[in-house]
C-alpha cells in the first residue's frame, strides 16, 4: 500500500524508480474508496493521475497532497465548509497552493473543516462532521480535521492545514498525526479564508516530524501579496532532522492544570526520553492558560466580525442568511466586543493580555529552548460533543491558544496512544518567534526515540 | 448602542449591525450563547494590565509598503471579476438596493 509510506519515501521511491505514480495513485483511489465514510474530502480531483504527468523530476515528484477547503484554488470549488461558499470557484490561486503546485504537488481534493475555521471538532461543518480514522467513533478535532483524518488514513500523503489557535496541532494530536504549526508570517496567508487576521498560520499535517519540515520548505517565505508574511531568511527546515537534543533545555509547562489530571499520569513518562537523549527537563511556571481563553475569544471573535463581513453574496457566494450557527455567535459577539462603549472593555483589555503572554514566554526562553505540554487536555471526543457548547472549541484548545496569539511555531507529535480505544495523545512543543527548527529538532527526537507513531519504520 | 449588561445583550441590535437575519429562537439561543462567553472573558478582569501596552500584531514588522504600480498579471479581467456574482447586468454587479429603505 504505497499511499501509506512517508512524504520522503515516496519521494525518494519514487525518483529511484522502485514505485511508479500509477502504482501510488492506484493505491491511493483504493483508499478513498475504503475511507469515504469518514467525510475527509469535500471536492476530490477527478484527474489526479493526470495531473501527476511530467513531474517526476519536480522536488515533490508528483506526491498527493490533502488541500484545507479554506485555501482558494484557482477554478476549483472551495467552500471553507460554509453553504455561504456553496458554489465558489476561485478565480485565483492561494499562494500556499501556488507554491505546493509549482513544487510539483498533486492535489487530491479539499478537505473537511469546521466552517471558517471555526472550531476543534469539524462538527461545525455545514457538510457534515468528518470522523476520526483511528476511531470513527470519535471526532478528528479541527477545524483542519479533514486534512488530519485523510493523513490518519492514508488518504494523502501529506496535508495543508492552517491554525489559527490549535488548527493544526489539534486536529493531529486527536488524530495520531504530527502538525506543524510555522510561527505567524512564516507562511502567506495570501488566498486562506481569513478569520483572525493576527494568527492565521497555514501549515502542514504529516505522518512524521521529517514530512512536515519538508513540506514547510516549499510554503514558507516573503509574499508581497501579504503585508504580514516576513522577508526573514527562510532556513532548510530539514537541516535540523537528526540532530542531537543533548544539553537542550526542556521546560513543561501547563501540567498542574486541574483538568489534566486523568492524563497527566500517561503525559509525565513519555518525557523521561528526553533526558535519557541528554536534554534536561524541569517543570516551569507559565501565565495561566485559562486568561487566554478568553484573550483568544475577544480577539477571533472581534476580527471574525470584521473579515467575515465581506461576505455579501453580491460578488460571490450567497447572502449571510446561510451562515451556520457557530459563524453567527461569532460574528455577532465580536461585532459587540468592537462596538462602541465596549471595545476598550473587551478588545483594548484582550489585546494588553496579549502583551502579557508575550511577555511571560520571553521570560521563559531565557531560561529554555522549547516547551512542552499537552497538546490537548484529553483524548478525541465522541461524535456530537461540541454540539450545543458554544465555547467547545475555546476549552479544547486552552493549551495552544497562549503560543497562537503570540505568533509561536508549535508542533504536535503523537506521544501516547490508548490500547482500548485507539486513541491518541500529543505533545505539544513550542520556541520563540522564527525558531521552527528546534521544535523540528526536539519533535524528531522524540519521533525517533519512542514507539508512539504509527508510521514509525524505527523504536 | 443602548446600555446593556452581560445579561440584558441587544441581540437584536447586533444582529442589525452584523447584518444577519436572525429568528426569535435564535436569538434566545444566541442570549444564552454570549452570556456563556462573556462569563470566560469576565475572567480577564483580574489581570492588571494597567501598565501594559497592547499589541496589536506580533511580526514586529512596520510600515510594509509597495510601490504604486498596476500589475496587470494580478488583475482579474471583467468576466473573471463576475464569475461568481450571483447577478450581473451588462459588465456590472447587481446589488441589493439600500438607499431609501427602512
Amino acid at each position: 500500500m504505497l499511499n501509506t509510506l512517508t512524504l520522503k519515501n515516496t519521494i525518494d521511491q519514487l525518483k529511484r524508480k522502485k514505485i511508479s505514480h500509477k502504482e501510488l495513485y492506484t493505491d491511493l483511489r483504493r483508499s478513498l474508496e475504503q475511507n469515504s465514510e469518514l467525510n475527509a474530502y469535500l471536492t476530490l480531483n477527478e484527474h489526479m493521475e493526470k495531473d501527476v504527468e511530467n513531474l517526476l523530476d519536480t522536488p515533490l515528484a508528483g506526491v498527493p497532497i490533502a488541500i484545507k477547503d479554506n485555501f482558494c484554488t484557482k477554478n476549483v470549488r472551495t467552500t471553507a465548509s460554509s453553504t455561504v461558499l456553496d458554489h465558489f470557484i476561485p478565480q485565483f490561486e492561494s499562494t500556499a497552493t501556488r507554491k505546493l503546485k509549482e513544487a510539483g504537488g498533486v492535489f487530491v481534493g479539499k478537505t473537511n473543516l469546521d466552517a471558517w475555521a471555526h472550531g476543534s471538532s469539524t462538527e461545525t461543518s455545514q457538510y457534515g462532521r468528518t470522523l476520526n480514522p483511528r476511531n470513527k467513533e470519535h471526532l478528528p478535532g479541527g477545524s483542519s480535521g479533514g486534512s488530519a483524518a485523510a493523513v490518519a488514513s492514508d488518504m494523502c500523503t501529506i496535508a495543508l492545514g492552517s491554525e489559527t489557535a490549535g488548527s493544526i496541532r489539534q486536529p493531529s494530536a486527536w488524530c495520531g498525526t504530527v502538525g506543524l504549526k510555522p510561527t505567524y508570517g512564516r507562511v502567506s496567508r495570501y488566498g486562506v479564508a481569513a478569520m483572525m487576521s493576527s494568527t492565521d498560520s497555514p501549515g502542514p499535517i504529516g505522518k512524521t516530524v521529517e514530512d512536515t519540515a519538508i513540506l514547510l520548505n516549499y510554503l514558507a517565505g516573503h509574499d508581497q501579496n501579504d503585508g504580514t508574511s516576513s522577508s526573514k531568511e527562510v532556513p532548510d527546515f530539514t537541516q535540523t532532522i537528526g540532530k542531537s537534543i543533548k544539553g537542550m533545555k526542556i521546560g513543561v509547562v501547563y501540567l498542574d492544570h486541574p483538568g489534566l489530571a486523568s492524563i497527566k499520569t500517561l503525559f509525565e513518562p513519555q518525557l523521561k526520553v528526553f533526558e535519557t537523549l541528554g536534554a534536561h527537563v524541569e517543570y516551569a511556571t507559565a501565565l495561566n492558560p485559562s486568561y487566554a481563553i478568553g484573550d483568544y475569544t475577544v480577539l477571533q471573535r472581534s476580527e471574525v466580525s470584521s473579515n467575515l463581513a465581506r461576505y455579501d453574496g453580491i460578488r460571490y457566494g450567497n447572502d449571510r442568511s446561510l451562515f451556520g450557527a457557530e459563524a453567527k455567535r461569532r460574528i455577532m459577539l465580536g461585532t459587540f466586543t468592537l462596538s462602541k462603549g465596549y471595545a476598550d472593555k473587551y478588545y483594548s483589555l484582550a489585546q494588553k493580555v496579549r502583551t502579557l503572554f508575550i511577555e511571560d514566554y520571553a521570560k521563559l526562553f531565557q531560561k529554555y529552548d522549547v516547551l512542552v505540554s499537552l497538546t490537548s487536555p484529553g483524548f478525541a471526543k465522541k461524535i456530537g460533543a461540541s454540539e450545543g457548547s458554544a465555547m467547545f472549541g475555546e476549552l479544547e484548545d486552552m493549551l495552544l491558544e497562549a503560543s497562537s496569539i503570540t505568533g509561536l511555531p508549535g508542533i504536535n507529535v503523537p506521544c501516547y496512544r490508548d490500547p482500548a480505544t485507539n486513541l491518541y495523545l500529543g505533545m505539544n512543543i513550542i520556541a520563540p518567534m522564527w525558531q521552527e527548527e528546534k521544535v523540528i529538532t526536539v519533535g524528531d527526537a522524540f519521533e525517533k526515540n519512542t514507539d508512539w507513531n504509527s508510521w514509525s519504520t524505527h523504536g | 448602542m443602548p446600555k446593556s449588561s452581560s445579561n440584558s445583550i441587544p441581540v437584536q441590535h447586533i444582529a442589525k449591525l452584523s447584518n444577519i437575519p436572525i429568528t426569535s429562537d435564535e436569538e434566545e439561543a444566541l442570549t444564552h450563547a454570549f452570556v456563556d462567553t462573556l462569563k470566560v472573558v469576565e475572567e480577564l478582569k483580574s489581570v492588571d494590565v494597567s501598565k501594559v501596552q497592547p499589541t496589536f500584531q506580533v511580526t514586529g514588522l512596520e510600515n510594509v509598503w509597495r510601490e504604486d504600480m498596476i500589475d496587470e498579471k494580478k488583475m482579474f479581467t471583467q468576466a473573471e471579476a463576475l464569475f461568481n456574482a450571483k447577478q450581473s447586468y451588462d459588465g456590472y454587479f447587481v446589488v441589493p438596493q439600500v438607499i431609501d429603505q427602512d
